[in-house]
C-alpha cells in the first residue's frame, strides 16, 4: 500500500507543476502562490492557492487547471481553496522562478517594500530601484509605465540596447 | 474525431473546465475560505458593511473603466484599467462576503448586477461624473488616500476575512495613491493651463469629500466591536495627505473637508449613479442565465 505521505507528495507535485496562464514560464510553485496541499480523511485532495492581486483574472483559470492536473494524477476528489492571508508578496517568487523570468526577457522583482503596521507613509518622489535590463544587463533603464499588460508587471525601456521590457513589480 | 471546421473544437464535449471561452466555472471569490462570523457580530450588519466598502470599489472601478479608449495616452488607459481591476477584485471579495454573512447566499453577481441604484451603498464621490483627466486624478487621489487609511485600519479587524481582504487592498491602494500623486504633481506643477484645470478639478471634487468621513450607524456599531472602521477619525490623517500633495503640486488645499453628511451610504445618490449602473448591468440583465 502506498503511504499517505507519498500520495500527498504526488498530489502536491501535480498541483505545483501547473503553470500560470499569463506567465506560462512559471509554475504555481515558482510563483509562490501554492500555499498548501493536504489529503483529507475522506480522500479529498485540498489545495490552497493565494491570489497575487485581488482582481487577478487568472486565478479562476489556475483553480480549474489545478483541479484538472490533480484529477489527471489519479485523485478523484479535489477541492481548490483560496488562502487570503497572508497576502501574496513578490518575495515569494522562487530563485528558479526569477531565473526563468530573466530567461524570458522579463525583469524579476527586487525586494518588496516593507509593510507598515500603521498608516502608509506618503512618498512624493519615486523611490523604486531601477531594474536591470534583462536583455543586455545594463543598469541604464527607465520606467515607461508603472502598469503593464497584467496587474503584476510594469513597462520599462533600456537606454543601452533600446529594447522595451517588462518587470514584475515589487509588492 | 476531426472537426468540420476550426470552431468545432470549441463547442464539442469537454471535461467542463477547459472551455475558457465560456468561463471556467470557478466563480466564487471566497471558495474554501473559512467564513464563520466573529463572536457577537450580527450577520446582517456585517453584510451591510461589506456592501458599503464593496460598492465603493465596484462603482469607482466602473467609472475608471470609462477612460479605456479615452485617456490622453495608452499608458494611462492601461494604468486606470489596472487600478479598476484591483478595485473589482476587492469588490468581488467584499460582496461575496456580504452574501454569506447575511445568510441569503447571494453571490457577487446578484449584488453587482441585480440591484437598483437606491440599493447601492457607495459614497457619492465613487460615482461622481467622469469629467476631464484632471478631475479623474483628483478624485482618485481623494478616494485612494481615504480608502488606504481605512483599509490599513481594517487589516486589524476581528473578522479574519475582512482583515485579509483589507491587508491585500492596502498593498494595491498604496500604488493607486502613488499613481494619483505622480499625476497630481505633474498637472498642478505643470503649465499654467494644466494648473488651472487641476485647481478647477479640486474645486469640483471637494464638496463630495465630506461624506467620506460621515459615520453610518452600522459603521459605528461594527467599529465598536473591533470589526469595522469608523471613518470619522480618519479626517485629519487624510487631510494631511491631501495638503502635502496639493501643496507640492503648487495648488491651494482647502482648509478642511466639508461637513460630514451621509448621502450615498444611505442610498441617497446623485443622478449620475443610475446611468452608470445601467451600462454596467445591461448585458447581465439581458442574459440572466449567462455564466462568465
Amino acid at each position: 500500500m502506498v503511504s499517505t505521505l507519498t500520495e500527498r507528495d504526488r498530489a502536491r507535485g501535480a498541483a505545483a507543476a501547473v503553470t500560470d496562464p499569463e506567465l506560462p514560464m512559471l509554475t504555481l510553485q515558482d510563483l509562490g502562490i501554492l500555499r498548501e496541499v493536504r489529503i483529507e480523511q475522506d480522500g479529498t485532495v485540498a489545495v490552497w492557492i493565494t491570489p497575487t492581486y485581488s482582481g487577478c483574472p487568472a486565478l479562476a483559470e489556475m483553480r480549474a487547471d489545478v483541479d484538472r492536473a490533480v484529477r489527471a494524477a489519479g485523485f478523484e476528489r479535489v477541492e481548490v481553496r483560496t488562502a487570503l492571508s497572508p497576502a501574496w508578496s513578490s518575495d515569494w517568487i522562487t530563485e528558479r522562478g526569477r531565473r526563468k523570468l530573466s530567461e524570458y526577457g522579463i525583469s524579476p522583482p527586487g525586494q518588496a517594500p516593507e509593510r507598515p503596521s500603521g498608516p502608509v507613509p506618503l512618498t512624493l518622489l519615486p523611490t523604486r530601484a531601477v531594474p536591470r535590463c534583462p536583455l543586455c544587463g545594463s543598469d541604464g533603464t527607465e520606467e515607461l509605465s508603472r502598469f503593464g499588460a497584467t496587474s503584476c508587471k510594469s513597462l520599462h525601456r533600456c537606454r543601452s540596447c533600446l529594447e522595451p521590457f517588462e518587470h514584475v513589480k515589487e509588492i | 474525431m476531426s472537426g468540420e471546421n476550426i470552431f468545432t473544437g470549441m463547442v464539442e464535449e469537454h471535461d467542463g473546465d477547459e472551455r475558457w471561452a465560456f468561463g471556467t466555472g470557478f466563480t466564487e471569490a471566497l471558495a474554501g475560505v473559512d467564513t464563520a462570523l466573529p463572536e457577537g457580530v450580527d450577520g446582517g450588519e456585517l453584510a451591510q458593511y461589506c456592501q458599503m466598502l464593496g460598492d465603493d470599489a465596484l462603482v469607482q472601478a466602473q467609472r475608471l473603466s470609462q477612460w479605456v479608449t479615452d485617456a490622453p495616452e495608452l499608458e494611462e488607459e492601461v494604468a486606470l484599467a489596472n487600478i479598476a481591476l484591483d478595485l473589482i477584485g476587492q469588490a468581488r471579495l467584499l460582496l461575496a462576503r456580504a452574501g454569506q454573512a447575511d445568510g441569503t447566499g447571494r453571490d457577487e453577481d446578484a449584488f453587482a448586477y441585480r440591484r437598483e441604484a437606491a440599493q447601492f451603498r457607495n459614497v457619492r464621490l465613487a460615482a461622481a461624473p467622469r469629467g476631464d483627466f484632471a478631475r479623474a486624478i483628483v478624485t482618485l487621489l481623494a478616494l485612494s488616500s481615504w480608502r488606504l487609511a481605512l483599509m490599513s485600519r481594517l487589516s486589524r479587524s476581528r473578522d479574519p476575512v475582512l482583515a485579509a481582504i483589507a491587508a491585500k487592498a492596502v498593498n494595491e491602494l498604496t500604488y493607486h495613491r502613488e499613481y494619483a500623486v505622480s499625476w497630481a504633481l505633474r498637472l498642478g506643477d505643470g503649465t499654467e493651463y494644466s494648473r488651472e484645470r487641476t485647481a478647477a478639478a479640486v474645486a469640483q471634487v471637494w464638496p463630495d469629500t465630506g461624506e467620506l468621513f460621515a459615520t453610518h450607524p452600522v459603521e459605528a456599531r461594527l467599529a465598536e466591536l473591533g470589526v469595522g472602521v469608523d471613518p470619522g477619525p480618519l479626517r485629519a490623517e487624510v487631510h494631511d495627505v491631501l495638503v502635502q500633495v496639493l501643496t507640492a503640486a503648487t495648488l491651494d488645499a482647502p482648509a478642511a473637508f466639508p461637513e460630514s453628511v451621509l448621502a450615498g451610504r444611505s442610498g441617497d445618490h446623485g443622478p449620475e449613479l443610475a446611468p452608470l449602473l445601467q451600462e454596467m448591468q445591461e448585458v447581465a440583465r439581458a442574459h440572466p442565465e449567462a455564466t462568465w
